[in-house]
């Protein structure tokens, strides 16, 4: 048997010098007259360990990571084609910690296989929940889809079968699926990695929204910040036409289903789904008032199935082992499992999928291993951009949609950013409001006029004028946003900021008074 | 070449684009991409011809291209270099990988050095939340930016 190296392609695991790793790996077989197989794969997750290379031995694959151009030499001389030990040696990858703890159901695939090889997909149990959808009518797929408890990973939270059931039940002479893959919230990178990793499944998942619903046509809207990701799918979707998985007749049977890939144009606000399909149509990113919903009038005024990634990435497995098998994963109304993206100042940073229920601490302090800086844990903001800001006082918070909402916080896309104790959340809070400023559509005023306002009301509280009538002006003013806004983006904003000032009073205290303090 | 006949030629490169393009559902915005990889920019005199081949107003085409960042309404430099300064990148210090480039290249955002060689712009989020801080040099993806790396970047995009 020809030896097998697995290095990544995926954006992450390249940006810290994959590419260079495997050019040298290459020079290296070459050099020395070794043949072997270099198979590209996408990232398992656990971006502390990569560029993280593998190899395929009879006892199964052993993993080396992070590997650096440098060390390719030692670790053929160590004889890693035979699983030889080195430095860098890490041992069968589903024996690593970070990886042994997790439950892989949507990203089971993600960095074990070649992402553009159909057979592999296939062999490690892909399209076997659309092989079963096609034989299924499409009501029953839907009430499958609704038993699971699969509910939205972008962020919102709906049940995933309830949105399917309305487009089901609406009738039309077209109907489209949109995945929405605008993945903008700093923190998340679930939905590029498996568009990176293993498209097939955003694919498939699409088809049978596509058969379940009566929609026939799909889109991908992918960020422009993604070019891998846009790639990779573009590359994976001509090959799922020619192999008969898309088309007019859906793996042989009667339904058709097709897709294209569309790139955005650099817009945060098109995450927002009614903004996303204004862009679709070519139109400005500017936020639709609901109703009438997308699933009714949607993309070009057609009842329009639009779902994150990652919603649509776990219907394959729940057509394939059943709604039972997914919803026995979770707690309370939180169903399945959420690929959790631990980032930022983080010693153990990547994707942990597991079922929900995990702590906040526990996800934090246990599978994140604290800061990288090594200093204590001041926040993590949880969902993203407009996320709240916890501390350490509420690190007891289970991963739940509903347990984050009831302590005035939300998981959003399931990102989590940890920041160290140097943060200055007063700077934080402002960052929130410039933000919103920048990226909002501007339809409606309290997120468009309030983004700007609230910047320059809390720079005059870290210049120290007024602080006390400030902060109040602030609380007010993002109350006005919170309840005035048509979307999440004006409407959310409150959220990073009032809990940076309700967690963390003393970085709001006037100037005088912090310097004094410190 | 004259101005008005780099504006003909301007026209009738992106007519064949808008042409080639407009049989897709809500064609706008792949076409704007399209002119923006071929002029490196999406220039003023190609609006008027969009519109025209899409059946819609030149305001509405101007409104679409001044909404997204990406469409750039001048040529970008030979190297565009987008620092990340989203939450995730600002917990590992973007804020001195910013300060520390802009002080070599002599620019700030949104502006591109003298000799045209590099644009500076930032941008948020790249998905490369667990490599912070993160950037991204002429499409290619770099993550766990140190003063190191940094300098080999500005050689870079100098040279």
């Amino acid at each position: 048997m020809i030896p097998r190296i697995y290095i990544p392609c995926d954006s992450g695991a390249i940006a810290l010098g994959a590419e260079k790793v495997a050019k040298a790996i290459e020079k290296e077989l070459k050099e020395r007259g070794v043949e072997a197989k270099i198979v590209r794969n996408g990232s398992r997750g656990a971006y502390f360990l990569e560029p993280m290379v593998e190899v395929a031995t009879d006892e199964g694959r052993v993993a080396y990571g992070p590997v650096k151009p440098s060390d390719v030499k030692s670790l053929f001389d160590s004889g890693f084609l035979k699983a030889g030990h080195h430095k860098r040696w890490l041992g069968s990858p589903d024996k690593i910690p970070f990886f042994a703890k997790q439950t892989r159901l949507t990203f089971a695939r993600c960095g074990v296989i070649d992402p553009l090889s159909l057979d592999s997909y296939k062999s490690h149990g892909g399209l076997a929940g659309l092989q079963n959808a096609v034989a299924m009518a499409p009501a029953d797929i839907v009430s499958q889809v609704t038993e699971s408890g699969l509910r939205g990973r972008g962020g919102a939270g709906f049940p995933t079968g309830i949105k399917w059931k309305t487009v089901l039940d609406t009738k039309s002479d077209r109907k489209y699926i949109v995945c929405n893959a605008d993945e903008g919230d700093s923190a998340t990178f679930a939905d590029r990695m498996i568009m990176e990793g293993d498209p097939f499944v955003l694919i498939e998942g699409m088809a049978i929204a596509g058969i379940a619903t009566g929609a026939t046509k799909g889109f991908v809207y992918i960020r422009s910040e993604y070019p891998h990701a846009v790639a990779t799918m573009n590359k994976a979707v001509a090959i799922a036409r020619k192999a008969g998985v898309l088309g007019v007749n859906v793996l042989g049977s009667p339904n058709a289903f097709d897709m294209e890939i569309r790139v955005g144009a650099g817009a945060y606000v098109c995450g927002e789904e009614t903004s996303l399909l204004n862009s679709l149509e070519g139109k400005r990113g500017v936020v639709r008032a609901k109703p009438p919903l997308p699933a009714i009038q949607g993309l070009f005024g057609k009842p329009t199935v639009i779902n994150n990634v990652i919603s649509l990435a776990s219907v394959p497995i729940i057509m394939d082992k059943g709604a039972a098998y997914y919803k026995d994963f979770g707690m309370g109304r939180s169903r399945g499992t959420i690929p959790i993206q631990i980032a930022g100042n983080v010693k153990h940073g990547g994707l942990f999928e597991t079922a929900f229920g995990l702590t906040l601490g526990e996800i934090v302090d246990e599978i994140g291993g604290g800061t990288a800086s090594g200093r204590p844990v001041k926040a993590v903001q949880v969902g993203g951009p407009l996320g709240a800001y916890f501390p350490r006082a509420l690190f007891d918070t289970p991963f739940d949609y509903e347990e984050f909402a009831k302590r005035d916080g939300l998981i959003g896309h399931a990102g989590i950013t940890v920041f160290d104790d140097t943060a200055d959340m007063l700077k934080q809070a402002r960052f929130a409001m410039e933000f919103c400023a920048i990226e909002s559509c501007g339809k409606c005023t309290p997120c468009r006029i309030g983004s700007t306002r609230g910047v320059e009301v809390l720079d005059k509280v870290a210049a120290g004028i007024e602080a006390e009538k400030n902060l109040a002006l602030v609380a007010d003013l993002c109350n006005t946003m919170k309840f005035g806004s048509l979307c999440a983006l004006g409407g959310f904003t409150p959220y990073p900021v009032m809990s940076s000032i309700t967690h963390f009073p003393e970085d709001f205290k006037p100037a005088p008074a912090r310097v004094a303090a410190e | 070449m004259t101005m008005q006949a780099a504006s003909t030629e301007i026209a009738s490169r992106t007519a064949a684009i808008v042409d080639e393009m407009k049989g897709l559902e809500g064609p706008l915005l792949p076409i704007l991409h399209s002119i923006q990889e071929e002029f490196g920019h999406v220039p003023k005199d190609a609006l008027p011809v969009i519109a025209d081949g899409l059946n819609l107003s030149r305001a509405e085409v101007h409104g679409v291209v001044s909404f997204y960042h990406d469409f750039r309404a001048q040529p970008a430099g030979r190297h565009v270099l987008k620092l990340c300064q989203a939450e995730a990148c600002q917990s590992m210090r973007s804020d001195a990988v910013a300060a520390k480039v802009k002080q070599l290249l002599g620019i700030d955002f949104h502006e591109t050095t003298r000799d045209g060689s590099v644009t500076l712009e930032p941008v948020y989020c790249l998905g490369l939340c667990a490599c912070s801080p993160s950037a991204m040099l002429d499409g290619e993806v770099i993550g766990r930016l140190d003063d190191e790396k940094i300098e080999e970047i500005v050689a870079e995009v100098r040279s």
